[in-house]
């Protein structure tokens, strides 16, 4: 046991300031177990979010020392003895209370994105996909939506409450690629991508991949083919003649424009 | 006095509790009947503990072994459950598995698959043949996603970190729910005509448990109160392998497709001895040497399966036994010994996720060291009575499915069968809701009383003066059924859980937050301790009753199974006289056809001896 000195933000969406904890900590704990005991030793009101304690449910998320982290997958040795620990809230996201924020943001975004769209099964009943044609999607299907890649977005952190919805973020460019890259679906996305999901917003600078608890290659395995696959669309020349003299196969308005 | 008609208030069909897999399956069926719909949910969505499901789901697909057959799998089914299921759930879970996972492959689930392009299936504790479609080991999370992502374009209305508080009836029917919402403590009406119950189970009530802080057996009280009855609650399934450190961890899953893909028990004494603990009606069927176990792991048809992969009931017993007997691990478990059977890369692609928890969690590297794992609290095998076809509870209108409800797993669970459960019984919920709904004849309307009741009842424990501490109430709680009620149960020891609980809940009626009712974990907390005390006292009265060991309920003072109490199911509900009543019930006699399949020489069934008259539905 140790007594560990503890600065957490407590306030709401009206404002707030840090307060200091000191407490004890024992071997092998996390971030998130000193947080639960500040919780039933001295603050039973302090609000955090969390579920599964294991790194798979992403509840946990909030900022411990300045990075971006899941707080049950923090542990207390990976800091000096004496180091001062500090935890706050998401910034990109607004507060409700203490460590907790309002990510309904993200779940609308969800709702944007078109649905799986399945061809016909084989005779018998079946479809048939191979793994090495399924690999990549469930790389994007590990995500555990912790929203940390949303939190270190640039495009999302300086919309400053304009244009709130002209970027779906990260994770929700990486859930189109999954759809996109599924091998059964036969829907197309890729006007949606360019014109209502933002792809053009993404400058690359790999914030979201960095701080991805699953490592998923949000940027360099999602966002980029999906960029490239924009291009080849819209902007490569041969194509575009090809569209012009034998017409339009694939869909071009979205959704809102009354695509189908 | 509170004017009932100043609570936000919203009109619904049907209303679902939970968001689990049970409970979003629920709903996309509801939604999908053309109900009006609606999911409350104490956390967002997308993060219920189904999540945290590792190993797989079970259906008879047959992709891996065509041997499989649905009558196999109900087999090893009632077998697993010791035959105290209910026969028809079971049946009914075998027969419709194969086609719920195929429905999740067009919402978009991408299982791992074969070299012919199916789904793969994966062995498990319990499953004669490969039977688990599943995502490396983290089946769970492409389960709660896959129904999550197709759920939100279905018109289903979701209410986000809003708990319920009490079932609100029209005489013997259900007539809404009334809920919170956690973010702001305000209060939210659901007026409904049906409500499905999936709220998991009460692993709360103890300490070490793989549940997370949703699990305060909700929906056993909520049924409870409501007048429903509780059934098979002493069968609560303890994981033979939980992490055991660090201490803030200990608890978390070690999934069992570790012992799936080849790993094994060992002492400290390096012996592997699951060998010594092989149980008589098992031991046809399990290998007694480490070298058929060797061949078993590499393929061959002919040998049987390692001992490792025998029920949990009896892996978790042996484990205890070990330790209790001083030959455990450092930290009181076992080792399990992945890294000397299975190359490193294998075992980084099936189970990722392990290597991830015991590196960040423990520091152990377990592609080259053993881990240490130990019992775990892990699920509620009983709880609310239904009917198999329908799910509804003896309350008209209200309904009940996945961990929630009681019957389809008997006295233990298999690994894998319960994500399948979640998407079997939640659609069969769903159904029978929408036909409640659709038959019923006139209005419902919950009169203001009980409403004004439960609201009352959840800001006391705001606005009294002073109280005891909603925490150090729960650690109390847990003390005694870690002390009382735990893997193994004597009768002076469930006597005094018994009436340390009814202490308890005296001083539960006390139970004090402090602060605000904005995002206030103390009153959340003081809330939920009423269900988990209804939750812990029907386990310990059942586990009382019960004399026998049976499955995961295991009696020191009546040991083996007893075939007297083959015949009973213990059944639980709240008195006239406001007391909890524990009853024995007669069990049903199950069609013959069924008793014949389960009783079968496995030899005899797969060469389709017995059994051929058995219905398609």
């Amino acid at each position: 046991m140790a007594l560990r000195k503890f600065r957490v933000w407590r306030g709401d969406g009206q404002g707030g300031e840090f307060k200091e904890y000191d407490i004890e900590v024992d071997p092998g704990m996390v971030v998130l177990d000193v947080i639960h005991r500040i919780q039933a030793k001295q603050a039973n009101d302090l609000a955090v979010r969390w579920n599964c304690k294991a790194g798979k449910c992403g509840s946990c998320s909030m900022e411990i020392n300045g990075k971006p982290r899941l707080s049950c997958m923090t542990r207390m040795n990976a800091y000096g003895p004496d180091e001062t620990i500090t935890v706050q809230p998401l910034k990109t996201f607004p507060v409700i209370k203490d460590l907790v924020t309002d990510v309904s943001f993200n779940y609308r975004q969800n709702k944007r994105i078109r649905p799986f769209k399945p061809g016909p099964k084989g005779a018998d009943g079946n479809h048939r996909m191979f793994q090495e044609d399924v690999d990549r999607t469930q790389e994007f299907r590990k995500c555990i939506e912790c929203f940390l890649c949303q939190d270190v977005c640039h495009v999302l952190r300086d919309r400053d409450g304009k244009d709130q919805d002209r970027f779906v973020g990260p994770r929700f460019m990486i859930r189109a690629a999954s759809l996109e890259m599924h091998p059964l679906d036969t829907d197309d996305r890729i006007p949606e991508i360019r014109k209502e999901y933002g792809s053009g917003l993404c400058n690359i600078t790999r914030c979201c991949t960095e701080v991805c608890p699953e490592h998923i290659g949000i940027t360099d395995n999602g966002i980029i083919p999906l960029k490239e696959r924009v291009v080849d669309r819209y902007f490569d020349p041969i194509t575009m003649l090809g569209r012009t003299i034998f017409g339009i196969k694939k869909r071009k308005k979205t959704l809102a424009e009354g695509g189908e | 006095m509170l004017d009932v008609s100043e609570l936000q208030t919203v009109e619904h069909d049907v209303v679902v509790i939970g968001a689990g897999g049970a409970g979003l399956r629920a709903a996309i069926e509801s939604s999908a009947r053309g109900m009006n719909t609606a999911v409350i949910s104490k956390s967002l969505l997308g993060k219920a503990h189904t999540v945290m499901a590792e190993g797989g789901m079970a259906a008879a697909l047959g992709n891996v072994d065509a041997r499989d057959s649905w009558k196999v799998h109900f087999r090893d089914t009632m077998r697993g459950g010791k035959f105290l299921n209910v026969w028809r759930m079971a049946e009914l879970h075998a027969k419709h598995a194969p086609a719920r996972v195929r429905e999740l492959e067009d919402w978009g689930a991408v299982f791992d698959r074969t070299k012919e392009g199916l789904i793969s299936q994966r062995n498990f504790g319990g499953h004669r043949h490969p039977r688990l479609a599943h995502v490396g080991d983290r089946t769970g999370l492409e389960l709660i996603r896959t129904l999550q992502d197709h759920g939100i374009h279905q018109g289903i209305t979701f209410h986000m970190e809003c708990t319920a508080l009490r079932l609100l009836k029209d005489g013997d029917r259900i007539a809404g729910v009334l809920a919170y919402f956690r973010e702001t403590g305000r209060f939210l009406l659901l007026r409904c005509k049906a409500v499905i119950l999936a709220t998991g189970g009460a692993g709360k009530a103890w300490r070490v448990t793989s549940n997370s802080w949703e699990y305060t057996g909700d929906g056993y009280a909520l049924a409870y109160e409501a007048g429903a009855e509780l059934m098979d609650i002493e069968f609560t399934q303890f994981h033979p392998t939980g992490m055991v450190w660090p201490l803030s961890v200990r608890g978390i899953l070690v999934t069992e497709g570790v012992r799936g893909d080849g790993g094994i028990l060992l002492n400290k004494d390096g012996k592997r001895f699951m060998f010594e603990y092989i149980p008589e009606k098992f031991a046809a069927e399990t290998a007694n040497t480490v070298e058929e176990a060797s061949r078993w792991l590499d393929g061959d048809k002919n040998a049987r399966r390692p001992p490792e992969l025998l029920t949990r009931d009896v892996v978790a017993r042996s484990i205890r036994a070990e330790v209790k007997a001083g030959r455990g691990s450092p930290h009181g478990g076992a080792f399990l010994d992945i890294a000397s059977r299975r190359p490193a890369d294998f075992i980084k692609r099936r189970l990722p996720g392990m290597y991830h928890q015991f590196k960040e969690l423990a520091e152990v590297d377990i592609t080259k060291e053993p881990m240490e794992v130990g019992p775990t609290l892990h699920y509620f095998m009983g709880g609310v009575r239904v009917d198999a076809d329908t799910q509804q509870t003896r309350v008209n209108g209200l309904f009940a499915c996945g961990e929630c409800a009681a019957g389809m797993h008997g006295a233990n669970r298999l690994g894998g069968n319960s994500l399948s459960d979640l998407i079997v019984f939640g659609r069969l919920a769903g159904l029978g809701a929408s036909n409640y709904v659709t038959a019923l004849s006139s209005q419902v309307r919950a009169d203001d009383e009980q409403i004004r009741a439960a609201v009352r009842s959840a800001t006391d424990i705001l606005n009294r003066q002073s109280g005891e501490n909603p925490y150090a109430l729960h650690e109390d709680l847990q003390e005694i059924m870690e002390d009382c009620v735990g893997i193994v149960r004597v009768e002076d020891e469930l006597k005094d859980g018994v009436n340390r609980i009814q202490a308890l809940k005296e001083r539960v009626k006390n139970v004090k937050a402090n602060g605000s009712s904005q995002y206030n974990p103390g009153w959340h907390e003081a809330i939920s301790m009423g269900s988990l005390m209804v939750s812990a006292e029907a386990v310990a009265r059942a586990a009382l009753m019960r004399q026998e060991s049976r499955g995961a309920h295991t009696r020191l003072d009546y040991e083996g199974e007893r075939d007297e109490w083959l015949q009973y199911n213990i059944v639980i509900k709240k008195g006239a006289d406001g007391q909890m009543q524990v009853d024995k019930e007669q069990r049903k006699e199950p069609p013959a056809y069924l008793k014949e399949i389960a009783n079968a020489k496995i030899e005899d069934l797969e060469a389709g001896k017995v059994g051929q008259n058995a219905p398609a539905d």
